[in-house]
């Protein structure tokens, strides 16, 4: 994930570049060698590209408008819009909407503040600034599967968290059962998705914060503003690009959230702490009703990309219209 | 401000700095050494309260327990295996592709990129569905093939965009030199574009061989036969038998991480080089 970044971002930067051009000194059997060249780089990759999935991406869209036959040789019959209807009448659809969409209002706003907080602390050159960048990004690259499995334990009944708020800090006045009701176990499920995020968002506000021009901020303090002036006039405007991209990736993550779902609470307690695509799963492969689990799919889809795109416009304006007065 | 004031006052701000850092990692870093610990200790004592976090006594049984249970060497093996083909597939293909977009002009790149674009952007579960009938088409379910390719397939867009933007950042000026004297493109790619392209490669290889080390719900999706299963879903199986063996999922979890800090190890002179070289350009 963090590589998404750089690319895209460097791209952005460098705009199209072409390399070598035609040689003023190429003769004409070696034009024609040319033409062809790019496409044998290019072409295992891309067709291995548009098999696994391109077409995997057309076929979802298809399959969510038939009521799709697995078995061998059976016939998938064409119900329309039949699947999306069935979401729409559908309350546990609706309910991992909503669940899907708190997660994403928990996380993303956490991992946002928290991410630039200690990019902001290790934005200078200082001892130890190395391992501190490691700890922090040490939870990232650790498998879901473990740190769910993980995060599930310290939540447990007697588990670290209960003992520490009820035993050690004596907020609670008894454990909480945190993974057997609903508003519980989505704080333990955002709780594990904050912790897990924190490193990536700090590691690209971190080389956000690279370029930010120095002698704005010296001069800003010279003026005598204070370091909160001095950040929302200056640093601010200046990482708002990556701004931009940090929270449109976490949403878009949000509403993806699955792996920890899955592992911790399985949907369950009935259907309680379903997720979009912890539905969309079960549907899909307990239930075997491929159409309907494509048409969930489909639906998240479209709703990360209105909701992706809806952000970029206002997040783009709102620096336009003057973050930096 | 005299200077000893402003001195003390950026001593202090240096003191706060730090000591909510430390606090941030301490936070951070609790659950890894919570789980080490448990990974230490015997089953009575995982759930104690107050909990146990030196572990007493302190026993490595949870760790020959869990390489010898139901065959977890196999499923290790296994995991070797799956991740080692599919990075070394992945990685010769997509630079492949990455020169061919960086170093050349023809008809329908553009289109082509931005096919490639939109496959960074699909989140991989909406395809499960489709891309588990088409493997069923293929014939690659329950098999490690269907492993392989699958992983290939979803590590191509990334890795393309990663080293075509590290092709790009090498002078076209040796490549031409190379030209004049009759050195084909594929002679231009494999002696002078990879052999400088070290940092991009380590660092496309190390998040490769993780997303496959670490890949749980296709592998979840598509294996059934018990000697095929890779390592994520050994774990999450220790967990799954009726009272949960902590200890044991614990020390599983910490085996399945040595492969990968050995990659870390291995690459990472290379990698830091790579990812600083990335951050730098945007």
């Amino acid at each position: 994930m963090p590589m998404t970044t750089t690319v895209v971002r460097a791209r952005d930067a460098r705009g199209r570049r072409v390399g070598v051009g035609p040689a003023p000194h190429a003769g004409p059997t070696r034009a024609r060698r040319r033409t062809l060249t790019p496409y044998l780089f290019i072409g295992p990759g891309f067709a291995l590209f548009l098999l696994l999935i391109a077409y995997p991406m057309a076929r979802a869209f298809q399959m969510s408008f038939y009521d799709w036959a697995i078995v061998k040789g059976a016939a998938s019959k064409f119900t329309g819009v039949d699947n999306y209807v069935k979401a729409y009448d559908d309350p546990i659809f609706w309910r991992a909407l909503v669940n899907s969409g708190v997660y994403m209002a928990f996380t993303v706003p956490a991992q946002v503040v928290l991410g630039l907080g200690v990019a902001m602390l290790l934005k200078a050159k200082a001892p130890g600034r190395a391992l501190f960048r490691v700890l922090f990004y040490l939870p990232v690259v650790t498998s879901w599967v473990v740190v769910s499995l993980l995060f599930q334990y310290l939540f447990a009944d007697s588990g670290l968290v209960n003992y520490g708020l009820h035993n050690v800090l004596h907020i609670a006045s008894h454990d909480t059962s945190w993974l057997s009701s609903r508003w519980t176990a989505l704080i333990a499920i955002g709780a594990l998705g904050t912790w897990k995020g924190i490193g990536w968002s700090m590691m690209i506000f971190l080389a956000a914060l690279q370029a930010v021009p120095r002698e704005l901020e010296e001069s800003a303090a010279m003026d005598g503003a204070n370091a909160w002036r001095r950040f929302r006039a200056v640093t601010l405007p200046a990482i708002w690009p990556a701004m931009i991209f940090v929270t449109v990736m976490l949403v878009i993550g949000g509403f993806n959230v699955f792996i920890s779902v899955l592992l911790m609470t399985n949907g369950g307690p009935a259907d309680q702490t379903q997720v979009l695509l912890t539905y969309m799963y079960q549907q899909a492969f307990k239930y075997l009703d491929f159409g309907y689990g494509s048409a969930i799919a489909i639906v998240l889809t479209v709703l990360v990309f209105v909701l992706s795109a809806a952000q970029m416009r206002i997040m783009r304006r709102s620096n336009d219209d003057g973050a930096l007065s | 401000m005299s200077q000893s004031t402003k001195n003390r006052a950026h001593l202090g701000a240096n003191a706060a700095r730090y000591a909510a850092l430390i606090v941030g990692a301490a936070v951070m870093m609790t659950p890894f050494l919570y789980m080490l610990s448990t990974s230490f200790k015997a089953q009575q004592y995982v759930l104690t309260t107050p909990p146990q976090f030196i572990p007493n006594p302190v026993t490595a049984s949870n760790y020959s327990a869990a390489w010898q249970y139901n065959h977890f060497g196999r499923y290790f093996a296994n995991s070797i295996l799956v991740a080692v083909v599919s990075t070394a597939l992945s990685l010769a293909i997509s630079s492949m592709m990455a020169y061919g977009f960086a170093r050349f002009r023809f008809a329908g790149r553009e289109l082509m990129f931005r096919i490639l674009l939109l496959g960074l952007m699909i989140p991989a579960m909406m395809l499960v569905v489709p891309q588990f009938v088409l493997a069923k088409y293929l014939g690659l379910l329950d098999s490690y093939g269907g492993l392989i390719v699958f992983y290939v397939g979803s590590s191509l867009a990334l890795n393309t965009f990663l080293l075509r933007g590290f092709f790009e950042s090498i002078p076209t000026e040796l490549e031409q030199a190379m030209e004049v004297d009759g050195a084909r493109a594929f002679t231009r790619y494999w002696r002078l574009i990879l052999p400088l392209s070290k940092p991009a490669l380590a660092t496309a290889t190390i998040f490769t061989f993780l997303a496959a080390w670490d890949e749980y719900v296709w592998a979840l999706t598509i294996i059934n036969s018990p000697e095929k299963r890779t390592l994520p879903l050994a774990i999450q199986l220790f967990h799954g038998e009726n009272q949960t063996l902590w200890g044991l999922v614990f020390a599983a979890s910490a085996i399945a991480v040595v492969p990968v800090l050995v990659v870390f190890l291995v690459f990472q002179r290379y990698f830091v080089q790579g990812l600083t070289a990335g951050a730098l350009k945007g």
